[in-house]
């Protein structure tokens, strides 16, 4: 069976929401992969999951502002979201403000969003940055717009857990602020993976073949999904599915 | 009863040097009163994005009108990166206080009631935080065990800049479900609003309406603009033309282009076409 690389992807975040602590997940702006992920799961596990994408108007139950994806997260009421990073370092450290010594940025990017926020109190936070280059993934990030770990004294019910590239999915472990590679996605090797990480991470003796993408997850993908998601990302859903799903 | 006003009268009202809010793109976002203040040529502008910039404050830097942006972010959303911001920051041409969505959030509910600041959850350990001599970090003083935790200073606009589908007679602003821009207008010390158009409906005459209206109380001047907010989309008006955006975002990438867009859209005034 082929699929498309986004299609592999979303079937890889979407197993990672299939979560019985995550009743609720929330959708940033711009993620497109993420929102089909949590689509899927909604969809594969008959609707237990709430799915809110704070971009648009379809899926988004949000109806006091702009703050009450914030505030509602602050109060625990949403178990998963995501964040992704200009610069992302083996604590789990993101910089999405810039390179260079701040404020004097070489390169200069949009900025933190909610992330100082959000990944202290989301319970899983999932990192999505499909770009697996050493210029993304480095020792250390310029400027963390969010820190990873926090000392025992912060209030932190929450942070990262997982992280996925367009190579391999690892899990991050705060107790020894370290990330751990789980699977590699077809394809692609140990190598591959080490050529192009900038920190250290753990690697397990054993270490499987991300799955593939099901018949069942595909075929709701290029039919529910696909025209759901086209109504919030109707050029991804014309790129990735085809033009007829765009509404 | 408060002023209705052609757009050029509500740009003048913005004095040079004023600290103004501006909503983000999934809101209404008023700009021909943008377009307005670059054609009066604004100068030393402190903007506040509420909680993220996107072509409004990125143009407003391009065409000299800002000397400070506080922001969680600032972008194009699908059309990419703000060229004019992304310059500025990186020449050092504008003072960039870098925030985070809910601490604008915060900092304008603080404004709202009327106190100094508000606490938020997180922040700790983030450069962000690090960098904001103007926010503190202090233990709970009620001592319930949630260890320390950051305090955020109120924010008090001089002005909230807004636009709305629908305004009535007596100077009530319908914003349905975006009440950031209930929040802003209530922090902010006035509030100047451009217009889809004016009805003669009473908006408060309805629990409906009046639900998602913000009150003339906070509004001192408004103007009819129709496609105001254009080439940015409003819900149930008109969708965001991406072709117009993505043309400014490619215009912008350099001064040279930047300065031509502003000719091209009629945006140098006659002083600002002299040396």
């Amino acid at each position: 069976m082929s699929y498309h690389k986004a299609e592999f992807l979303i079937a890889t975040v979407a197993r990672l929401l299939d979560d019985p602590m995550v009743r609720h997940v929330a959708v940033g702006a711009a993620s497109p992969i993420p929102g089909a992920a949590a689509l899927l799961t909604q969809a594969m596990t008959n609707g237990r999951l709430r799915v809110s994408i704070i971009h648009g108007d379809a899926n988004n139950p949000f109806t006091d502002g702009g703050r009450e994806l914030f505030d509602a997260a602050g109060q625990g009421r949403i178990d998963a979201f995501f964040l992704g990073g200009v610069q992302i370092d083996g604590r789990a450290n993101i910089n999405l403000v810039g390179t260079g010594t701040y404020p004097q940025s070489e390169r200069r990017f949009a900025g933190s969003f909610g992330s100082a926020h959000m990944y202290f109190v989301i319970p899983k936070v999932i990192l999505f940055r499909p770009e697996h280059t050493r210029r993304v993934f480095v020792e250390a990030v310029d400027f963390i717009s969010a820190p990873g770990i926090s000392t025992p004294d912060v209030y932190r019910p929450g942070g990262p857990k997982a992280l996925v590239t367009e190579l391999c999915l690892m899990t991050f472990h705060p107790k020894i602020a370290r990330f751990r590679l789980e699977t590699i996605h077809p394809g692609h090797t140990l190598e591959e993976i080490l050529d192009n990480t900038g920190f250290e991470f753990d690697i397990p003796d054993d270490i499987p073949t991300s799955a593939e993408p099901t018949q069942t997850e595909l075929t709701l993908l290029r039919t529910r999904i696909s025209r759901e998601i086209a109504k919030t990302y109707p050029v991804f859903a014309g790129q990735v599915f085809g033009a007829d799903t765009a509404a | 009863m408060i002023a209705i006003e052609l757009i050029d009268q509500l740009a003048a009202r913005v004095a040079d040097g004023a600290h103004v809010a501006l909503p983000p793109e999934y809101s209404y976002v008023p700009m021909a009163l943008v377009r307005a203040l670059i054609r009066r040529r604004a100068r030393n502008l402190d903007v506040i994005c509420v909680p993220i910039g996107g072509m409004a404050v990125d143009m407003l830097i391009g065409a000299g009108c800002v000397r400070s942006v506080e922001a969680a972010a600032v972008s194009l959303g699908e059309s990419g990166a703000a060229p004019r911001f992304t310059a500025a920051v990186q020449e050092r041409r504008i003072i960039m206080k870098d925030s985070t969505c809910p601490a604008v959030h915060t900092a304008l509910q603080a404004a709202e009631k009327g106190v100094p600041f508000m606490p938020l959850s997180g922040l700790i350990g983030s450069d962000v935080l690090k960098f904001r001599n103007d926010w503190k970090v202090v233990d709970d003083p009620f001592g319930q065990g949630r260890g320390p935790i950051a305090l955020i200073p109120a924010i008090r606009p001089d002005f909230a800049l807004i636009h709305s589908p629908l305004a009535d007679r007596n100077g009530n602003a319908w914003i349905g479900k975006r009440r950031e821009l209930m929040t802003l207008a209530h922090a902010a010390k006035e509030t100047l609003v451009t217009v889809e158009r004016i009805t003669d409906d009473d908006l408060l005459g309805s629990e409906t309406t009046a639900a998602g209206t913000l009150s003339s109380l906070y509004i001192s001047a408004l103007t009819e603009a129709p496609a105001g907010a254009k080439p940015l989309g409003i819900p149930a008006c008109y969708k965001r033309d991406n072709k117009a955006i993505n043309a400014y975002a490619r215009a912008a990438q350099s001064d040279d282009g930047f300065d031509e867009y502003l000719s091209l859209n009629g945006l140098r005034s006659e002083a600002n076409a002299c040396p």
